[in-house]
């Protein structure tokens, strides 16, 4: 019990001092998931819209298998990366495995589904409430999609920031193609693992903290968001 | 782009039909109402008009030269954008391609002449349900349409603000475009159209003009329409 105690106690230190090998780890951790994060919204949000307002034969069978893309496991993301990055494989050339890219473009694969399959939900309902007013006033397939990615753009960023925690807070994916290593490819959710099995609770409670409150803020700068939205433009 | 010409314009939604082989030309001039019960298939009808729903069979046809995009729709519930007043009115002449600079000089004005111009910063969704019609039918005139296409514009609005809707549409008609609006309130059937076209049951059985329709209908459906929804009105 008093080793628990002096572990948090020696946690809260660690933040409380900006410790520097802690600042390390969170800063790469922030940046491959924004990376990852920005990379699957280019990607999803437009192929939501794409996928919200189209019309074509598969479309339902991509619903459901996009929405099946959503629980992807991290662990098997990471695997199939790890294969195409690796020397022997296809994008071996690139030479990126065990570094910061592989890891975004591990958590991007894992984010982009998410982004696409919820902004899709979100974009065809706005669909079938704005589809005869837009067309009406002469609005193409293409335009009526951006209108809808502009109208929705508050709830759309309640997604986007979904994905980065679920980004953050992943671990195998990372853990595959980043390698955990020291000062390169340390990031939160794998460091917490390593110390943990190393016994060294403080560093791992302490990164425990950090990633607990950052999902946190994130979500209740969603919810202010959307709030403030709902207030402003109904 | 007027007239309009339907010709055996049917509509099945799973076999059922909705309308029923419609024919009719709709000219220039006069404005024209749709009258008949709830669930006759007036609002088909105007949609198919308008080609946002394409007849099950049959032909739609502008007749007129540029037969393309002049037109212009208000719907039931108007659709409000998240976005300012302002920038609602300007959607549609976007779209329509004006240079930015005009846009908001043609918005402002057709703003203006509904009275929402003080309202222009705010956001639409806040305006009131009536205000919210003004703006759709400020957006739809902006475009400057040679017909514009009515869908119960105020249905679901309280008699202030129908009598304001009802005025604004007597400025847009001032302004030289064609009105085809639905409507199953015979009032303001009497006060706004110059002709009726009564359907029930996705048949167009009457058209007549506005007096003698009221005065003598043709057949027993519109009469007993007449009769019974007169105390209602």
């Amino acid at each position: 019990m008093s080793d628990l105690s002096a572990a948090f106690h020696e946690a809260w230190r660690l933040v409380a001092s900006l410790d520097p090998a802690l600042l390390e780890i969170v800063g790469l951790s922030v940046q491959v998931s924004l990376s990852a994060v920005a990379i699957a919204s280019l990607i999803g949000l437009p192929l939501g819209a794409a996928i919200a307002v189209g019309r074509f034969p598969g479309r339902q069978a991509l619903i459901v298998f996009l929405n099946a893309l959503m629980g992807l496991p991290p662990v098997v993301v990471g695997l199939v990366v790890y294969l195409l990055l690796s020397r022997a494989g296809p994008l071996g050339t690139l030479g990126i495995l065990f570094t910061p890219a592989a890891m975004v473009i591990a958590q991007a694969v894992l984010v982009t589904p998410i982004i696409a399959a919820l902004s899709r939900q979100i974009l065809e309902d706005a669909w079938h409430e704005y589809e005869e007013q837009l067309r009406s006033l002469g609005a193409a397939r293409y335009t009526a999609a951006l209108t809808l990615l502009w109208d929705s753009r508050y709830s759309l960023v309640t997604i986007v920031l979904a994905g980065f925690g679920r980004a953050a807070a992943e671990v195998g994916a990372v853990m595959i193609v980043g390698g955990n290593i020291d000062g390169v490819t340390r990031v939160m959710t794998t460091a917490i693992a390593l110390e943990t099995s190393k016994g060294d609770l403080p560093l791992a409670l302490a990164l425990g903290l950090v990633l607990i409150t950052l999902v946190i803020l994130l979500n209740a700068f969603a919810s202010s968001i959307r709030a403030l939205a709902v207030h402003r433009y109904g | 782009m007027l007239p309009l010409a339907l010709e055996n314009v049917s509509y099945a939604v799973d076999g059922k039909a909705i309308l029923d082989q419609v024919t009719v030309e709709i000219g220039a001039g006069p404005r024209t109402v749709i009258l008949g019960p709830n669930g006759a298939g007036k609002s088909v009808l105007m949609r198919i008009c308008h080609g946002l729903l394409a007849p099950t069979s049959g032909c739609v046809r502008w007749l007129g030269a540029n037969g393309s995009r002049r037109q212009a729709m208000v719907f039931q519930r108007p659709v409000m954008l998240r976005r300012s007043v302002l920038g609602n009115a300007m959607y549609g002449l976007k779209l329509a391609g004006l240079a930015r600079g005009e846009r908001e000089l043609r918005a402002r004005d057709v703003l203006e002449a509904v009275g929402l111009e003080r309202q222009a910063d705010q956001p639409a969704r806040q305006l009131s349900g009536g205000e919210q019609q003004k703006l759709a039918l400020a957006r739809a005139w902006s475009l400057g349409p040679e017909v514009l296409f009515l869908d119960e514009p105020t249905a679901n609005l309280d008699p202030v603000a129908t009598r304001e809707v009802e005025s604004i549409i007597g400025q847009i008609r001032a302004s030289g475009t064609k009105i085809i609006m639905t409507t199953h309130n015979l009032g303001q059937a009497r006060r706004l159209g110059d002709e009726i076209l009564f359907i029930s049951g996705g048949r167009l059985l009457e058209r007549a003009p506005v007096d003698g329709f009221f005065v003598q209908p043709a057949t027993a459906e519109a009469a007993a329409f007449i009769r019974g929804e007169l105390p209602w009105t």
